[in-house]
């Protein structure tokens, strides 16, 4: 055996490049993972070509044991592209490692074909294939996670954005709908922005609506009470309203003392407060007229 | 040493602080002010707080005493706008400054202490007819 099996890996792709091409396009068109739905055949075809045109420069330094070395360098980067591409089209993480894992077959063959007389380096040849492909496999499924996170990161900084909007009702009279479950950092948000638009707006009425909160607990009480105080400092009245009657049994079995806060059922109710307080009325056309 | 101004408007009195509050500055204030409300006999306070940028607690718990010792000489005292920074360390301080009444601006301020004191208020930018 004057051939080491590293040297025969690099020696095959070099060789049959083109065979091993049509092969590998053949067994992921079998797989299943064609997905003319997400991605166009040509694509897949141009990014087959591109991995393979560079796994065969890299398998030229011979080092088959570390995907992590320098040498595997435009590979990891061919694949991150790939693997975050996918998972933006909305392919699975298997789909995406299956990539990789389907140019096993094709490589086995060839290396079946090429060493049929020498079964010691054939198993070492597909030990030393299968290890490296393994590699790559996961390295994909580790950037598919990554890019993953990122996008669920990217939405909770937009949720968070969305959802703390407040309202101008009227001349001197702010709402603040409140939609979701509250956790701290939400709620410090909730508190600066509310607080910024009563200096903001000069508003003197501020309506916590929590119609859209669907439990509250001593720790979402706790931050109501510390929000109406803040804004009573500022000058400002507070008024919570949209308090459905199993949260107002809850706040009654926690034992939570709102008896501070004017607290209505609903936001019409809370308004007309907020009206009365500012001195304003509103009056029915057909009555005025009659 | 630097002193607060105190300034008087009829029968009110106007505290607008100006600079960062340290320590001996407030105490020198509440003495001042108490000072000036039983030489004068003002009828209401106003302290005018809008470019106070850092408080702490010990320049939150002068402040609400103060506000109480005014209280106690018998003048209606109107602390007014309040920064929303300051009044989330405030709040998170737990020191709320119960019973010390608050105005989003001096304009407001001097509304509330006009309605309480019975006087009708004239002037001011929304000033309701």
């Amino acid at each position: 055996m004057s051939l080491s099996s590293t040297s025969k890996i690099a020696d095959l792709l070099e060789k049959n490049e083109t065979e091993l091409l049509r092969n590998w396009l053949t067994e992921l068109e079998a797989s299943g993972l064609r997905r003319d739905d997400l991605m166009r055949s040509t694509e897949l075809n141009q990014q087959c070509h591109e991995f393979l045109r560079m796994f065969r420069s890299a398998a030229q330094h011979e080092n088959f044991s570390d995907v992590q070395a320098p040498e595997w360098g435009s590979v990891r980067q061919l694949l991150t592209d790939i693997s975050r591409d996918r998972a933006q089209q909305g392919f699975t993480s298997s789909e995406v490692a299956t990539f990789i894992f389907s140019f096993k077959k094709p490589l086995f063959d060839q290396l079946k074909r090429e060493l049929a007389q020498q079964n010691d380096l054939l198993v070492e040849s597909i030990w030393t294939v299968t290890d490296v492909l393994d590699q790559l496999g996961l390295w994909t499924t580790e950037v598919f996670q990554q890019a993953r996170e990122k996008v669920i990161l990217r939405q909770q900084q937009e949720l968070l954005e969305l959802s703390t909007p407040v309202v101008k009702l009227w001349e001197g009279i702010l709402a603040l709908p409140m939609i979701g479950t509250l956790d701290s950092a939400r709620t410090q948000v909730v508190m600066e922005t509310l607080l910024q638009q009563i200096v903001e707006t000069g508003s003197q009425v501020v309506i916590i609506d929590i119609t859209g909160v669907p439990t509250v607990d001593t720790l979402v009480a706790q931050y109501l009470l510390k929000t109406v105080e803040a804004a009573r400092l500022m000058g400002t009245d507070c008024i919570i309203s949209g308090i459905r009657p199993q949260i107002a049994q809850t706040i009654v079995h926690l034992g939570l003392d709102l008896s501070g806060v004017i607290t209505k059922a609903t936001l019409a109710d809370a308004f007309a407060i907020a009206l009365k307080k500012r001195q304003l009325t509103i009056v029915s056309k057909a009555s005025q007229s009659v | 040493m630097e002193r607060i101004p105190i300034l008087q408007m009829g029968q009110f009195l106007l505290v607008t602080i100006q600079v960062d509050m340290h320590d001996r500055l407030a105490l020198a204030l509440q003495d001042d002010l108490t000072d000036r409300i039983v030489k004068t006999s003002a009828s209401g306070v106003l302290i005018d707080i809008s470019s106070l940028e850092i408080v702490d607690s010990f320049i939150g718990r002068v402040l609400g005493n103060i506000a109480t010792v005014s209280q106690l000489l018998g003048t209606e005292t109107v602390i007014v706008g309040m920064q929303p920074a300051i009044a989330i360390t405030l709040v998170e301080l737990g020191l709320s400054l119960s019973g010390v009444r608050t105005a989003a601006n001096i304009d407001a301020g001097m509304r509330l202490l006009q309605i309480s004191l019975g006087a009708p208020f004239h002037g001011g930018l929304d000033a309701n007819p």
